[in-house]
């Protein structure tokens, strides 16, 4: 591989991928995935709800595959599982003694199995794999369009109420006292975990998902202690990691989810370790002249 | 620079609790609570952790709805005059996370989210409340600090800072001066007296009862219940404070100031 790599020149390693349609498909929607992603893991990261990405993450397999077993569009099947599951996740929670990060589990868990059971019961032409493992390079053109809609209201929405879902994950209580309406901003927020969940599938597949709606806000949190500039590093290097992520799939014939989350944890540890203000090396003299 | 509150609130009782009570899943917090706060007026809001403080003022900020009684803020229905913006709380603040990545400008911003439109874009009037607030609790030079490099007290006058930017005629504090430092304490009891001067009304509760002593025009003593309320003068009886803290008597002059001591549950 090393010897192929070596053979050709940056330039060539750039643009010879986007001379197949396939390939810019792929480019686009991965970038596109990865900035609604993006934006959206700052809030999951600062309200804490990792636990909550990873359940709804898992909750719409069955979605999908009742969805592509009945010709629907299976966004829309992922979409209505997820919000069923945290719609469960709040019943159980509310009608029982049992601690939360347990419901949550509890049910996620059971979801997950019921979509394993479904797609080994229900024969059709689904592919388990790409399920669970995501295959941008083989997106379809409806995928494609589904994609798009989804992330355009994902990231309308999210534009609209950004300083309200800002307030109500660092102050829910002060959200109340001034008169807004916290109980539809939670499941405001609930309701773009889950469409995200389902658009970030398609890139990284339903286990690896969670990585998207949490990593790169991670990073972005390490680096700066404004809200806006959080946000903005945020889809910059979700956006980058899934272009790297397909580019370096393409070139060295690896499994993409997979890729392009790797890229996203190296970027998060360099920012942990380099980090100039909270980084395990951190500028000294940055903090002193602060 | 006098507040300038609408004219129809003037004509109204700014607090009005009427025989409110509140349960939790038939566990009675609060029961036959009454209370009139006029206009201009202190009023110290007294007794031990679990008498109910916390409940009553959950109530006037509509956070637990009363199973019987009426609260009217500015002659209107909690939740109107929180949309109004006739009321301002400021919280202990146990549950914020300090490491969130917002300055204190922004902190303070956001007591102006109310009064702007939906995508809450500061206007001209809103950057000058936020200045002005800044100024009065004296951190105009920290704005641009992230609210988690404060010390305790300069937190405490942030989060007091956004109470005042949302300009409300009703300022509700929530042991305002539990660990804060002594300057801090200076400048918001400085503070309050001014707001009283301008025609606020400012319910606070607090266990140090010195501090009622020293500015709280009212004071309403409870547990469980209004034990007893009217002028500090009045109402401050040993034997009053007797029954609010239950049959401990509290050194009258400094007042249970570690009462955590004593009346942790």
């Amino acid at each position: 591989m090393s010897e192929f790599l070596i053979s050709i020149t940056p330039i060539e390693w750039l643009l010879d991928p986007l001379t197949h349609d396939f390939m810019r498909r792929a480019l686009m929607v991965s970038a596109l995935v990865g900035g609604v992603c993006g934006l959206l893991s700052c809030y999951m990261t600062l309200k804490g709800w990792a636990l909550m990405g990873d359940a709804v993450s898992h909750a719409v397999m069955p979605g999908v595959v009742v969805a592509y077993a009945l010709g629907l569009p299976f966004s829309l099947g992922a979409f209505v599982f997820g919000v069923g599951s945290v719609a469960l996740i709040g019943f159980v929670k509310q009608k029982s003694r049992i601690k939360e990060d347990t419901v949550i589990g509890l049910v996620f868990t059971g979801f997950f199995a019921l979509g394993l059971v479904l797609v080994s019961k229900i024969k059709s032409n689904i592919d388990l794999m790409q399920i669970l493992f995501g295959s941008p390079l083989g997106i379809s053109r409806s995928d494609v369009n589904q994609t798009l809609i989804i992330s355009f209201i994902v990231i309308s929405i999210l534009l609209i109420f950004r300083k309200d879902l800002m307030l109500y994950c660092f102050d829910a209580k002060h959200a109340r006292s001034i008169g807004i309406n916290t109980g539809i901003l939670h499941y405001l927020l609930l309701t773009l975990l889950s469409l995200s969940a389902v658009v970030g599938l398609q890139t990284v597949g339903i286990i690896l998902v969670v990585a998207m709606l949490i990593t790169p806000g991670a990073t972005a949190y390490l680096l700066t202690d404004r809200f806006d500039k959080m946000t903005l590093l945020a889809v910059i290097s979700s956006s980058f990691s899934s272009i790297l992520g397909v580019y370096i799939s393409y070139w060295s014939d690896i499994e993409t989810g997979g890729s392009i989350v790797l890229v996203q944890t190296l970027i998060f540890l360099i920012a942990f370790l380099f980090a100039p203000r909270y980084g395990i090396f951190k500028n000294k003299t940055f903090i002193n002249n602060n | 620079m006098n507040p300038i509150f609408k004219s129809h609130e003037k004509d109204f009782m700014r607090i009005e609790a009427d025989q409110v009570c509140v349960d939790y899943n038939g566990t009675v917090a609060l029961y036959d609570a009454s209370l009139n706060l006029k206009a201009g007026s202190i009023c110290g809001l007294v007794g031990m952790n679990g008498a109910g403080k916390s409940t009553f003022f959950k109530a006037l900020m509509g956070f637990v709805r009363p199973s019987r009684g009426k609260i009217r803020i500015n002659g209107m229905k909690v939740n109107q005059a929180q949309k109004e913006q006739s009321v301002a709380y400021v919280p202990q603040n146990e549950g914020i996370d300090y490491s969130f990545p917002v300055s204190v400008w922004d902190v303070v911003m956001m007591g102006r989210y109310g009064a702007m439109n939906i995508f809450r874009i500061p206007r001209e009037s809103d950057r000058r409340a936020v200045v002005h607030a800044l100024e009065r609790v004296d951190l105009l030079d920290l704005r641009e600090r992230p609210i988690g490099s404060l010390s305790g007290g300069q937190r405490k006058r942030a989060f007091l800072a956004r109470a005042i930017a949302q300009r409300a005629s009703v300022l509700l504090l929530d042991e305002p001066f539990s660990g804060v430092d002594v300057p801090t304490e200076k400048l918001m009891a400085e503070l309050f007296l001014q707001f009283r001067q301008e025609g606020h009304t400012i319910l606070i509760s607090t266990h140090d009862l010195n501090h009622v002593r020293d500015f709280c025009d009212f004071v309403v003593l409870i547990n469980k219940t209004v034990l007893a309320y009217g002028e500090t003068s009045e109402v401050f009886t040993s034997e009053n404070l007797n029954k609010t803290f239950g049959g401990i008597p509290p050194n009258p002059l400094s007042g249970p100031t570690s009462s955590k001591d004593f009346i942790n549950e």
